[in-house]
């Protein structure tokens, strides 16, 4: 790809955040964006993730985030003429605690407010959406049959096709390693591979975004944490035929559909391998404690190979929820980050803070986003979380 | 010179042709891991033992880069399938 020096704007990591950014600045008319990534597009952790999206949260900016993003996946295929491998089984939320079921029943009270008609449902009807299930131990379940998945290469692909369709130029293995910055204005970025000036930098590089702040003194609230998965071998259809979630049960199992069945834990339910928990690697005591959840809560997955495991860095920030705005400090850098679900939120989020550059206001007010939040003493409260 | 034949299985997990991988180089993915992410191929069971030799000869006849250079990309544990029930802590109890 050709280098090129000057450009309206530049975004800084082409996973699910950076890219959709970019496509929709050029789809809102921008006309010479360039996208940096260090390695590859889906690299990150887009191209790691379990790939669920819901609209089962439990506050009422997440509810319609959650809302606008199935509308999305619903139409991605449309938007960038790729098909996503979209697949909307519904989510089955399961609860172990008292506590957990009432933060359950809250959430649904106020999805149904806002138009979403999720409900909670009990033991029988739990097992009727998933034969096979052994729910014994739980006391309470939400669900929500338009949630779902899809392909997270796929949808970083889909979308940078789509840009590159409207001139956005992705430089992939090129890092950015400092910022441009004179009279409280960002001026554009050093690189591995030259300097590209520009009046606009978002910075969408997921679990390494802190690293960019500090290219420019300030403080970007995110940390890296690792996060493993494991795959099995396709198998039939209906072994799991709606993803399962807990957040007290720590644990997620959904069946992809080509068969196999992904499934995935936090980072504290086991033993970790014994090396840096911001470098990527896997650990014995994740196989050994994931496939103890699947026999428990699947047994009949009991004969299943599992092929593959893997890690990918979560994109933690203090509240674990987005930070996204401009930076009071510097006019014309931004932030794009998830709290650890830029795969679901990342059309949505793109698109507005696309709006908010070009227009100067986005068609959804998301300044309870903002991380200036956490300098006035707030946290941004949703307790549907990992 | 004969003609190619048409349909080569390249990736036999995934299914995916020869011709597909070609179309995809040309669109710029020309590492071993942008057409797995893009393809699935060496994603399957095998991750890759049987395609990857080709993909990576096939990148560097279409980009003119020595093979050598090509990044190879990843290899993921566990090296075989292990069944639930044996990876499970406790076993099948
Ligand atoms: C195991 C696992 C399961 C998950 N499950 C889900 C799920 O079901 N649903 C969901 O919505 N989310 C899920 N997540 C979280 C989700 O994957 C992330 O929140 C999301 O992918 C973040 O997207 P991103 O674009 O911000 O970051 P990334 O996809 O990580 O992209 C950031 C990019 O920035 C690049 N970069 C970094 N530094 C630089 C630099 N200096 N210069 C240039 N480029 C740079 C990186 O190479 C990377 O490609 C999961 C995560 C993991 C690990």
């Amino acid at each position: 790809m050709e280098w090129q020096k000057t450009a309206d704007a530049v975004v800084i990591g082409g996973g699910m955040m950076g890219t959709c950014t970019a496509y929709h600045l050029a789809k809102l008319g921008m006309k010479n964006v360039v996208l940096v990534e260090k390695k590859t597009v889906a690299s990150g952790a887009t191209g790691r993730c379990g790939a669920a999206f819901r609209a089962q949260w439990g506050s009422r900016l997440n509810i319609e985030m959650g809302k606008r993003c199935i509308d999305k996946f619903e139409h991605m295929q449309e938007e960038t003429g790729m098909d996503i491998g979209l697949y909307q089984n519904g989510y089955l939320m399961i609860g172990y605690t008292e506590k957990e079921v009432e933060i359950f029943r809250e959430s649904v009270a106020l999805q149904n407010s806002m138009g979403v008609p999720s409900r909670m449902i009990d033991h029988d009807e739990a097992r009727a959406i998933c034969p096979g299930i052994n729910v014994d131990d739980a006391l309470g379940f939400s669900y929500y049959e338009r949630d779902g998945q899809a392909d997270p290469f796929l949808c970083n692909i889909a979308h940078q096709e789509a840009a590159k369709r409207l001139g956005v130029k992705f430089q992939k293995f090129t890092e950015v390693t400092g910022l441009k910055v004179a009279g409280g204005r960002i001026k554009g970025v050093v690189t591995s591979r030259g300097e590209i000036d520009a009046p606009v930098v978002v910075s969408a590089a997921g679990a390494w975004n802190r690293h960019i702040g500090d290219m420019a003194g300030i403080d970007f609230p995110v940390v890296g944490e690792r996060h493993e998965a494991l795959i099995t071998e396709a198998v039939d259809f209906d072994v799991c035929p709606t993803m399962l979630m807990s957040f007290v049960g720590d644990y997620y199992i959904q069946q992809r559909p080509n068969g196999t069945i992904i499934a995935g834990c936090g980072p504290n339910a086991y033993t970790k391998a014994d090396h840096d928990p911001e470098v990527m690697g896997n650990s014995w005591g994740f196989l050994e404690r994931t496939a103890q959840v699947l026999l428990k809560v699947l047994p009949r997955t009991r004969n299943i190979g599992i092929t593959h495991q893997w890690s990918g860095m979560y994109d933690l920030t203090p509240d674990l929820q987005p930070c996204i705005g401009e930076t009071d400090e510097i006019k014309g850098l931004w932030l794009n980050v998830s709290g650890c679900r830029g795969f679901m939120f990342g059309a949505v989020a793109g698109e507005l803070v696309a709006q908010m550059i070009i227009r100067g206001s986005s068609d959804l007010d998301i300044s309870d986003f903002h991380w200036r939040r956490y300098a006035q003493g707030k946290k941004f409260k949703d307790l549907m979380v990992v | 010179m004969p003609e190619e034949p048409q349909n080569i299985v390249v990736c036999r997990c995934e299914e995916v042709e020869l011709e597909e991988i070609r179309e995809w180089i040309d669109k710029g993915y020309d590492t071993f891991d942008e057409l797995k992410r893009v393809l699935r191929v060496g994603m399957g069971p095998c991750q890759g033992r049987g395609c990857r030799d080709i993909i990576l000869r096939e990148i560097s006849r279409r980009t003119g880069t020595p093979i050598a250079e090509i990044p190879c990309g990843t290899f993921r544990p566990p090296v075989k399938a292990i069944k639930v029930k044996v990876a499970a802590k406790g076993g099948d109890r």
